[in-house]
């Protein structure tokens, strides 16, 4: 029989505790365990990027990552992105710019854009198309998420 | 229907203007629940067993070493579905491919279900499932299988729409042929003809979102369903007929959706999770790993496609014929027939004929995906279309434009056109500085036109005006892609209220009466039709308050901007009375107010699309590049125009992506070689340019606002515009989708 493994880690800045199994991944944990369900499961082999989240400031697939790896991490997530009512910026472009649609590869979009943002707070159009190019969305074209990523780089750089 | 739908002239408000989705923070902030999101107490893991043979009779299934694992609730098998189909043949084809009677027909077939306390059990019970397969002779290629030497898939199928029925069974489930004029005679006049045989593969729609959903049936016989889908009253009278329950007793409630696009139209795993709950006593959560997704569920025809065309010197089409081959899966469908049907409609012709043909092929079951089947026909009509202007020695726009269709035009298909945007697209793309933008090496410039139908369908809307005057519309198309936006937009218009002051929400099956799916482009359209109604219909009630607030006749009040007004010499001075103040008054003026509205949103209009591509090829590799896209569509009247833009550029990014990249591969084993998004490469964000649209809006005559459906001809033209640019850029004409890169190198070397 397996036995959980306990596991103390942090997410969203706030301390977390769980007990999983070995070879749960740690998407399983956050959704089914800790009731996060901002990540989703699109595709479970790290091709779709629907799970991504920041871990340790780098952004990663959470459905290669198991759950017993976020022991002593810092994990962020979609729902630690707004500050109470107020929006992040990439949010708030998000809406403003109709850059989704059905809105399934939206939490991953959005943790993908702060992660490329908090490397590069100014990048090209290009720059943004590569660094995005592990997320599909399937509804948008993407025309519209660059132009949302392009205008909140703009708003977070103070431009 | 008991209100005018027609078109009339007006001005706007609210319609045309930009505001945020209502559900748009929920779903930035990951609150917003799609299918998989939601569990219930005591819920159970469903999984599928899926055959990995192609086709095979199934023996014996042995599920007893399974059902005595520990933890294992349930274990399922066809004999727990029995037939209640009652001769419905199509309903009998939906129930043997949720789980397979006799024979297992393609790789990923469900053949057996288990449900148990975890995920972790199920899968285990899964492999002590036996099942006992004696293999058949299988074929997944849409011409092999139309050869007459094919190994046959269904034994009862002998072709339809072919006089004297055949005297065999054959793969061929229908023929079907449209058209007028004497074709053969045309041809003979021609001047230039273009003769060609296209191929294009089988493609997935490629939603994000797996197929999920959450059953719980209870022992006094009622049911629920969390299902994400593009229609809960189908999926409930579906899932009713084959569990021989009454839809009444089926509550079904569509989750936030994670794409459809015509997948998620028909049920696949719902009546099994319910079978499962059912037997377990409690709630079973299934869940289709994107495995499942492409093995079993979705994906479009493969297609086999011979065009002829012929012209005279002057650019006259004189003769249009096209045999158009299309795979359906191992059940009959209906699919070529709908490709005969789009394959010539943006043009005007004295002479056409098109012939389709449904071949069985032992693939999973053919489903819609946006504007199912025009895309191909319209790769190789627009391919052939191109060829032919080069040849008779005319622009491609101005060949086009010489022979689009008009009002009053009489289809391919039949009907004629009533005001159509297929030539105002031409124009607009002829005069677009994109077609003017230079050109450089290895680069190709194509431009192909579209044409979807569009569809209206049964719909139904309850708008509720609360005492606070503020307004909750309720409707039942599923909103794939914003629509919610759009139709607070169109209640907010017809109230003369502000958009904030309206909130919509899709209800559920027990709190609504039938709805359609959000297919055909419909759902904006038709359910916009159906608010206007309802709307008109609470404005009347809201007069007849207002009347007896003031005490004068009804015919004296008018309604104005969200305002009850008093007409005439006597009553022109009293103040007027807002809708607000209407509603707080309605508990002593007669009760809650509140517009329903029930219709067949008939006269959808029919929308056309052109599109312009550019691409680069390297000639070393074969690797194309999409270098700048433009889509020019009418839309009738755009109602939230961002969104608008949002399906004109969706369309195309698929429609591009079928060009290039996307095929299901099949091994000569009949199974699936490429079932997940590392092999079935759909376009990236580095793929892609900007994709520019230009909206144009030819009121539709049969929509009091003259919307149109706008959701799905913008996956029509792509295919052929890319075909067309690539076959500029490398001087040789491109017969087989997608054009791959070891399919641009052969060609290059042919």
């Amino acid at each position: 029989m397996m036995v959980g493994i306990a596991v103390s880690t942090n997410i969203n800045g706030d301390n977390a505790e769980f007990l999983c199994h070995a070879d749960e991944t740690l998407l399983d944990v956050l959704r089914d365990r800790l009731g996060l369900m901002g990540a989703k499961e699109g595709c479970g082999t790290g091709d779709c990027g629907a799970c991504s989240i920041i871990l340790d400031d780098r952004l990663v697939c959470s459905c290669l990552v198991l759950g017993a790896e976020a022991e002593g991490r810092r994990i962020e997530t979609v729902e630690g992105m707004a500050q109470g009512d107020q929006l992040h910026p990439l949010q708030q472009k998000f809406l403003e710019h109709a850059a989704l649609q059905c809105g399934i590869c939206t939490p991953g979009f959005l943790i993908a854009a702060k992660d490329l943002l908090a490397k590069n707070p100014d990048p090209t159009e290009e720059e943004i198309r590569f660094g995005l190019a592990g997320n599909l969305c399937r509804c948008t074209g993407y025309d519209k998420i660059v132009r949302a990523v392009q205008d909140a780089a703009g708003v977070m750089r103070g431009a | 229907m008991n209100f005018d739908p027609s078109h009339s002239k007006r001005s706007f408000s609210s319609v045309g203007t930009r505001p945020i989705r209502p559900d748009g923070v929920d779903k930035v902030t990951g609150r917003a629940r799609y299918g998989a999101d939601f569990n219930m107490p005591g819920q159970l893991v469903g999984r599928i067993l899926r055959s990995p043979h192609a086709h095979a009779i199934i023996r014996k299934i042995d599920t007893s070493k399974a059902a005595q694992l520990p933890g294992v609730k349930a274990v399922l098998t066809a004999a727990d579905l029995p037939d209640l189909t009652n001769g419905d043949a199509a309903m009998y084809d939906i129930l043997d491919n949720c789980m397979a009677r006799k024979k297992a027909l393609y790789d990923g077939h469900a053949v057996a279900a288990v449900a148990a306390i975890d995920a972790r059990t199920a899968k285990q019970a899964l492999k002590l499932i036996e099942v006992e397969y004696e293999l058949l002779p299988h074929v997944t290629d849409v011409d092999q299988a139309f050869a007459p030497d094919a190994p046959l898939i269904n034994d009862t199928i002998f072709t339809t729409g072919v006089d004297p029925k055949p005297d065999r069974p054959s793969n061929v489930s229908m023929r079907s042929q449209f058209g007028h004029g004497d074709v053969d005679a045309g041809m003979a006049r021609a001047d230039f003809v273009v003769e060609r045989t296209f191929k294009t593969e089988q493609t997935h729609q490629g939603y994000i979102e797996p197929h999920a959903c959450v059953a719980n049936v209870c022992s006094d016989g009622t049911a629920d369903l969390w299902v994400c889908t593009q229609g809960h009253f189908v999926y409930r009278q579906h899932c009713a007929e084959l569990l021989g329950m009454d839809a009444s007793k089926l509550r079904v409630t569509s989750s936030e959706i994670g794409g459809g696009f015509g997948g998620k139209t028909h049920v696949w795993a719902e009546p099994v999770a319910l079978a499962l709950s059912r037997k377990a006593g409690r709630p079973v959560k299934l869940v289709m790993t994107r495995d499942e997704v492409f093995r079993a569920s979705g994906p479009t025809s493969a297609t086999s496609i011979d065009v002829k065309i012929g012209a005279l010197k002057d650019g006259t089409i004189i003769a249009a014929d096209a045999t158009l081959r299309y795979s359906c899966g191992p059940y009959a469908g209906a699919w070529a027939e709908v490709g005969a049907m789009t394959a010539f409609a943006c043009y005007k012709l004295e002479n056409v004929r098109t012939v389709g043909y449904e071949v069985l092929v032992n693939r999973p079951k053919t489903a819609a995906y946006r504007a199912p089947s025009a895309p191909m026909a319209a790769f190789a009509v627009e391919s052939a279309i191109d060829e032919l202007a080069k040849k008779v020695g005319m622009d491609p726009v101005d060949f086009r434009i010489r022979n689009a269709a008009q009002e009053g035009t009489k289809a391919s298909y039949g009907p004629v056109y009533g005001p159509i945007g297929i030539g105002p697209t031409l124009e607009a793309v002829k005069n677009h500085p994109h077609m003017k933008a230079p050109l450089g090496k290895n680069q190709g410039r194509g431009m192909a036109c579209g044409f979807w139908f569009n569809f209206g369908g049964q719909t139904c809307t309850d708008l509720n005006i609360g005492i606070d005057g503020t307004v909750s519309l309720a409707v039942g198309t599923v909103d794939v892609g914003g629509s919610r936006a759009s139709l607070s937009l169109v209640a907010a218009e017809e109230l003369g209220i502000d958009y904030s002051q309206v909130r919509t929400v899709i209800a559920d099956t027990s709190t609504l009466g039938y709805n359609d799916m959000t297919d055909g482009s419909r759902g904006t359209f038709s359910s916009s039709m159906a608010t206007i109604s309802a709307a008109r219909n609470a404005i009347k009630i809201l007069r007849e308050r207002a009347a007896q607030m003031w005490d004068i006749p009804v015919e004296d009040v008018t309604w104005e901007k969200g305002h009850a007004v008093a007409k005439g010499e006597t009553h022109g001075n009293l103040p007027k009375l807002s809708l607000k103040e209407i509603a707080a008054a309605s508990g002593t003026t007669g009760g809650p107010i509140a517009g329903h509205s029930e219709i067949v949103a008939d006269g959808a209009g029919v929308s056309f699309a052109t599109h312009i591509c550019d691409i680069e090829v390297d000639p070393e590799t074969g690797a194309t590049k999409v270098l700048r896209y433009t889509v020019v569509q009418d839309a009738g009247k755009a109602v939230h125009p961002t969104y608008v833009e949002g399906q004109y550029q969706g369309g195309a990014a698929q429609g591009i992506g079928w060009a290039l990249n996307e095929e299901y591969i099949y091994g000569k084993d009949g199974r699936l070689q490429n079932a997940g998004f590392l092999d079935y490469r759909i376009p990236v964000c580095s793929d892609l340019p900007m994709i520019d649209t230009q909206i144009l809006e030819i009121p539709n005559p049969n929509h009091p606002y003259g919307v149109r459906g706008v959701g799905e001809t913008s996956i029509v033209p792509p295919l052929a515009a890319v075909a067309n640019a690539v076959s500029n850029a490398v001087g040789v004409r491109m017969l087989h989708i997608p054009m791959s890169p070891p399919r641009i190198l052969a060609a290059l070397e042919a």
